[in-house]
């Protein structure tokens, strides 16, 4: 059977990728931020990971004003790293798991998350970066990609109870699935931030903290906060907090932090990255 | 006629709600086209001629071709939609932050680095209503 071995959580800022992309990881401003991942690189090599089920946000990419699925799936063989306005990022083609894509889609709808299915999509920062921050510059990216796209742009997003509840169905999914998989859950986004109106550039600090604290030891206790105090307490952007939920959603009531970094600032964004040995 | 939300009283902040992509639908997609390399390049040769190609308000035209960022938010734009702009012309997200925050860019930048915006005194209008 396959086997959820942990979950991750990472930030996807664009500017991330330009720093990566641009050779400017060892600058004097950017050097903090990358010194959080030196650790997970590491680690990473060791996990023989087959499959990642990346929870993102597209950021008015692939689907504009035209189309805003809640929850949409990817179930293509590939997906191209888009073209945001300057050109795709130099990094490779994303390979997805169809097979297990489609044993997800039946599973959750059965389960009843009316998602969206997609095959045929590309995929922007709010996917690459986090690849690029826990697997660096390779020539092919050693693992397969299912993405997750979750609307976070128009409001409401999904709330923070529901992202939970579908993490919960996405490891009973997987959980049922008959090939030996080795498969994590990767929740990106966040934290606080805000980049429009005279507030842009709220940071909460607090806030980030303690909602670390508790998406390890007492996950539960997250899923009631309201879109309301995400707004007011992380910023208009930092609501994408909601998809860390569905990483720990997907995870046992037990899991042991392996690594927790937080830095400030990430242009306009406090970054915050987790990972969660699922095997307590 | 807009509803109340309990969203509107935090300060600085216009979230993003259905009634408001209604309200912006076409100036977030006039954004949009500006992923297409030739339609930077017409957008470029003559701004106004562009836009009149996109069923706007008047308002929502004026206010692309005064970059006034705070204005196109209010009339209904989306910062990701706006990114597009901007990116086409050659600005980044805190250049604009730092524009709608009424701060130099120096600034603005200074602030993030010593933490940011704090939420102390940034949570409720009512915290703002001294401030002009």
């Amino acid at each position: 059977m396959a086997e959820l071995i942990s979950g991750l959580t990472t930030s996807h800022v664009p500017a991330i990728g330009a720093a990566i992309d641009l050779g400017k990881t060892q600058d004097p401003y950017w050097q903090p931020v990358f010194s959080g991942f030196e650790f997970t690189k590491q680690w990473i090599g060791g996990q023989k990971v087959d499959v990642v089920i990346l929870v993102y946000n597209d950021h008015a990419t692939a689907f504009s004003l035209e189309l805003i699925p809640t929850f949409a799936l990817g179930c293509a063989a590939e997906f191209q790293p888009a073209d945001e306005g300057w050109g795709p990022r130099p990094v490779p083609v994303v390979k997805g798991h169809p097979e297990l894509a489609a044993h997800l889609a039946q599973s959750l709808i059965l389960d009843e998350f009316d998602l969206t299915i997609v095959n045929r999509m590309d995929v922007d920062h709010g996917l690459t970066v986090p690849l690029s921050l826990v697997y660096g510059q390779p020539a092919a990216w050693p693992c397969k990609v299912i993405p997750l796209a979750v609307n976070v742009i128009q409001y409401p997003p999904p709330t923070a109870r529901r992202c939970y509840q579908l993490g919960k169905a996405i490891g009973r999914a997987v959980a049922s699935y008959p090939e030996p998989l080795r498969v994590m859950v990767w929740g990106t986004g966040g934290m606080s931030h805000q980049l429009q109106g005279r507030r842009a550039g709220l940071i909460n600090q607090a806030f980030d903290n303690r909602f670390f604290d508790l998406l390890v030891s007492d996950p539960e206790a997250l899923t009631s906060i309201t879109p309301l105090e995400f707004l007011r307490e992380s910023g208009s952007e930092g609501i994408e907090l909601v998809m860390w939920l569905i990483m720990r959603g997907a995870l046992n009531a037990r899991v042991r932090q392996v690594h927790r970094f937080y830095h400030v600032p990430a242009s306009n964004t406090a970054l915050g990255h987790l990972i969660l040995d699922n095997r307590a | 006629m807009r509803q109340p939300q309990p969203y509107d009283d935090i300060p600085g902040t216009t979230v993003f709600d259905a009634e408001r992509a209604r309200q912006g639908y076409h100036l977030n997609q006039f954004c949009m086209s500006l992923m297409n390399a030739g339609n930077r390049a017409a957008f470029k040769a003559s701004e106004a001629k562009y836009l009149q190609g996109w069923p706007m308000t008047e308002a929502q035209r004026h206010a692309v071709l005064a970059r006034d960022w705070n204005g196109m938010i209010a009339l209904g734009g989306n910062i990701y939609f706006l990114s597009k702009l901007f990116s086409s012309d050659g600005k980044s997200f805190q250049h604009v932050a730092a524009i709608m925050t009424g701060s130099s860019q120096e600034a603005y930048a200074q602030m993030m680095l010593e933490g940011g915006r704090s939420p102390d005194g940034n949570r409720s209008l009512a915290e703002w209503k001294d401030r002009g």
